[in-house]
């Protein structure tokens, strides 16, 4: 018992409850039922960094990070996009509820994406910094997890499924799933729940119900069906 | 009138250590030719060794020599320079900009000096004793030694400067404090004062003392005009300073600077000196260039710009090494310009008074200064939405002149590829499509595709075109 006290003076381990119940409302709500209830804050860590693991863009990480982005909606600041994995549609930012005015993206890479990230979590001004950094490793994202407390500042950091096996200090870590689920392989203040959360609706599956799906009939072409297509696809090459 | 007279008995010195890397070792201005050079001032490492003015410089060398085989701790033997009366006036110049900032007359008429009207602004700065301790304040953070006097008219200010320090006399007062000043600290000539000594006068209250047509009559009219300067019966024009429109300086380096790390020093002096100059003329600068002389006499030029009007130095140097981050110097460099070309009014904010968004659109504001300024302005980008139904358009501009003019209503992928790839066995399944785009005849770039939403082979969302009209698919974008 004494030799387990002395490891927790040394402060080389934490009690995984015990932040949960010192600190005060220090999460911002996803913005998804399922998954505030299955994290142990409710919600995003406010000044810490939260890694999302997905195999690249596409993933449903838009669908996750939206719901918050929107809610921060300009009032808490700009929104700064670091080395996103291509061009932000405004079209689709606009439609998922982001403020586009306060939406700023930096077209950077490699270590200059690392520096900028820093510069922007400790400024202490943005709503929230999500950025894609598979050249992180464990000590650089120390230096954002630190950039972030002190600026009060959520970070989101994308990072390839590979870094999964690698040990991170982020505060929570997540791995995406295709299809809008997830796994939380890591949260501070709790044990990660077991088993796949699903959060929201695919991708994208809005464009199914819209009408440009109906006037496929008026198509000249002659559209195939779906699935019909699906096959066909392989094949044209 | 209450005229500051401000003397820099030492400004020779001050001004070129102020250039200097090491002020604090020893260092001697001299004059003279080579070899005959004699030690005119010394800093107060050379005097500790025992260099003093009149010395022959090959004295002062050896015995600061002396003193390094002592080991006493001094890194280098005396370092020296010739007088220059150009850097001493550069100077009293630059000290002239920053009294601008207290008065709107100053004037360079007496040497070593400078005198300046400070009775309007002391409604503005407080009485007499706190713009004192205030002008004091700044004259010791900029480094150079000085006496101050205020007296009610600027040949009085120069008089009692040169026998006082911190004296402070009105009106009713000035007879009785110039009285009491010795002849040869008056400002006479050297004629006039020969004479007066021999006829025993040793100080001006006792020519105040004596009728003025028998002065006159003795003496001549120049006395009278002096004496009458003095007490502020006779007007006295002086030339006012004018501030120049711009800002140049430079700063020539002893041994060339081979990298942008070695520029940080005379690169924070040009800055604060700038900083002066713009606080003196209210005004703050958005753009200022930097020109690098290189070893073989071509020039490097280096644009600074800056998002806000700026003029605090820190902030300067900071924004200005962000930019020197990206600069890959064409060689050693032997001289640095600063040029600030167009000075822009400055409205300072007021940052105690602000508070929540107000104080953090200012961090903004701050932060994008500061990623810009190592990004490049092209990096930051903003999400703007053009009104335009080929996708590329859409979001990187460059609508037409039939762009729609209601927003998209349609699905769109959060992320666009800035050019679309061709793929063909990662499609897994269509999921939604085809939505025809056709459009952008008019501008020669048009575009007829048909885009599906389909399943990745690894279950993640694309958004893919195919050419109606040929084969294959393109990926253009994800949703995530």
């Amino acid at each position: 018992m004494s030799g387990l006290e002395t490891l927790l003076d040394s402060r080389r381990v934490w009690r995984a409850q015990e932040i949960a119940t010192d600190s005060g409302p220090t999460t911002l709500a996803t913005g998804h039922a399922a998954l505030d209830a299955a994290l142990p804050g409710h919600g995003w860590p406010r000044d810490a960094v939260s890694e999302l693991l997905s195999g690249g863009a596409g993933s449903g990480e838009l669908g996750l990070l939206w719901p918050l982005l929107s809610r921060l909606g300009g009032e808490a600041g700009p929104v700064v996009l670091i080395a996103p994995p291509g061009v932000p549609y405004p079209a689709a930012w606009r439609r998922a509820g982001v403020a586009l005015a306060q939406c700023y993206w930096l077209d950077v890479g490699g270590r200059e994406a690392l520096w900028a990230t820093e510069q922007s979590l400790r400024a202490g001004c943005c709503a929230a910094v999500v950025a894609w950094l598979p050249q992180a490793d464990a000590r650089a994202l120390r230096r954002l997890q630190i950039a972030s407390a002190s600026g009060e500042t959520p970070g989101f950091v994308h990072r390839p499924l590979g870094r999964a096996s690698e040990a991170s200090p982020a505060a929570l870590r997540l791995r995406l799933h295709p299809g809008a689920e997830l796994e939380v392989l890591k949260c501070r203040g709790g044990r990660p729940p077991s088993g796949r959360i699903r959060y929201g609706r695919p991708a994208g599956e809005s464009m199914t119900s819209d009408p440009v799906t109906s006037r496929r009939r008026d198509n000249p072409r002659g559209a195939p069906t779906q699935a019909g297509i699906a096959r066909a696809a392989p094949r044209e090459r | 009138m209450r005229w500051v007279c401000l003397l820099l008995p030492r400004l020779a010195l001050e001004g070129a250590l102020r250039e200097r890397r090491d002020p604090a070792s020893p260092f001697a201005l001299t004059e003279g030719r080579a070899p005959r050079q004699i030690v005119r001032a010394a800093n107060a490492a050379a005097r500790a060794l025992g260099v003093k003015p009149g010395q022959a410089l090959g004295v002062a060398e050896s015995l600061c020599l002396g003193a390094e085989r002592g080991g006493e701790g001094v890194e280098k033997g005396l370092a020296s320079d010739a007088v220059d009366p150009e850097t001493t006036n550069r100077w009293r110049r630059h000290l002239a900009d920053w009294a601008y900032g207290y008065s709107s007359q100053v004037s360079l008429h007496y040497p070593h000096a400078l005198v300046f009207e400070v009775e309007s602004s002391l409604n503005l700065f407080g009485p007499w004793p706190r713009l004192e301790a205030r002008l004091r304040a700044e004259l010791e953070a900029l480094g150079f030694t000085h006496r101050l006097v205020i007296a009610p008219n600027p040949a009085a200010a120069w008089a009692l400067v040169n026998a006082h320090d911190a004296l402070a006399v009105d009106s009713p007062g000035l007879e009785a404090a110039l009285g009491a000043l010795p002849l040869g600290r008056a400002g006479l000539d050297a004629h006039s004062l020969k004479t007066l000594k021999r006829s025993g006068f040793r100080r001006l209250g006792e020519l105040f003392a004596l009728p003025r047509s028998a002065l006159s009559r003795r003496f001549g009219g120049a006395l009278l005009r002096h004496l009458g300067e003095l007490r502020g019966e006779w007007p006295l024009a002086l030339e006012s300073y004018c501030p120049a429109h711009g800002f140049s300086r430079g700063f020539e380096f002893d041994t060339p600077v081979q990298a942008t790390a070695g520029l940080a020093f005379p690169l924070k002096r040009l800055l604060q000196t700038l900083a002066v100059f713009l606080r003196g003329q209210d005004a703050g600068v958005t753009r200022f260039r930097l020109a690098l002389t290189l070893e073989d006499r071509s020039t490097q030029h280096v644009e600074v710009g800056l998002l806000a009007v700026q003029r605090d130095p820190e902030t300067l140097l900071e924004l200005t090494r962000g930019h020197l981050e990206r600069v890959r110097l064409d060689g050693p460099v032997s001289a640095l310009t600063l040029t600030a070309a167009e000075l822009t009014p400055y409205a300072p904010v007021r940052r105690e008074l602000l508070d929540g968004p107000a104080q953090q659109s200012q961090a903004w504001a701050a932060l994008r200064q500061r990623l810009v300024a190592r990004l490049g302005e092209a990096s930051l980008k903003s999400l703007v939405e053009h009104r335009e139904h080929r996708p590329e358009a859409a979001v990187l501009g460059g609508a037409g002149p039939e762009g729609v003019a209601t927003p998209e209503r349609r699905a769109r992928p959060g992320w666009l590829l800035p050019a679309p790839t061709r793929c063909d066995s990662e499609i897994a399944e269509l999921l939604a499509g085809p939505e025809r785009i056709e459009s952008g005849w008019w501008d020669g770039n048009d575009v007829r595709r048909d885009y599906y939403l389909v399943a990745w082979h690894d279950g993640r969302r694309a958004w893919v075109w195919s050419d109606p009209a040929g084969a294959g698919w393109y990926l253009h974008g994800w949703f995530g």
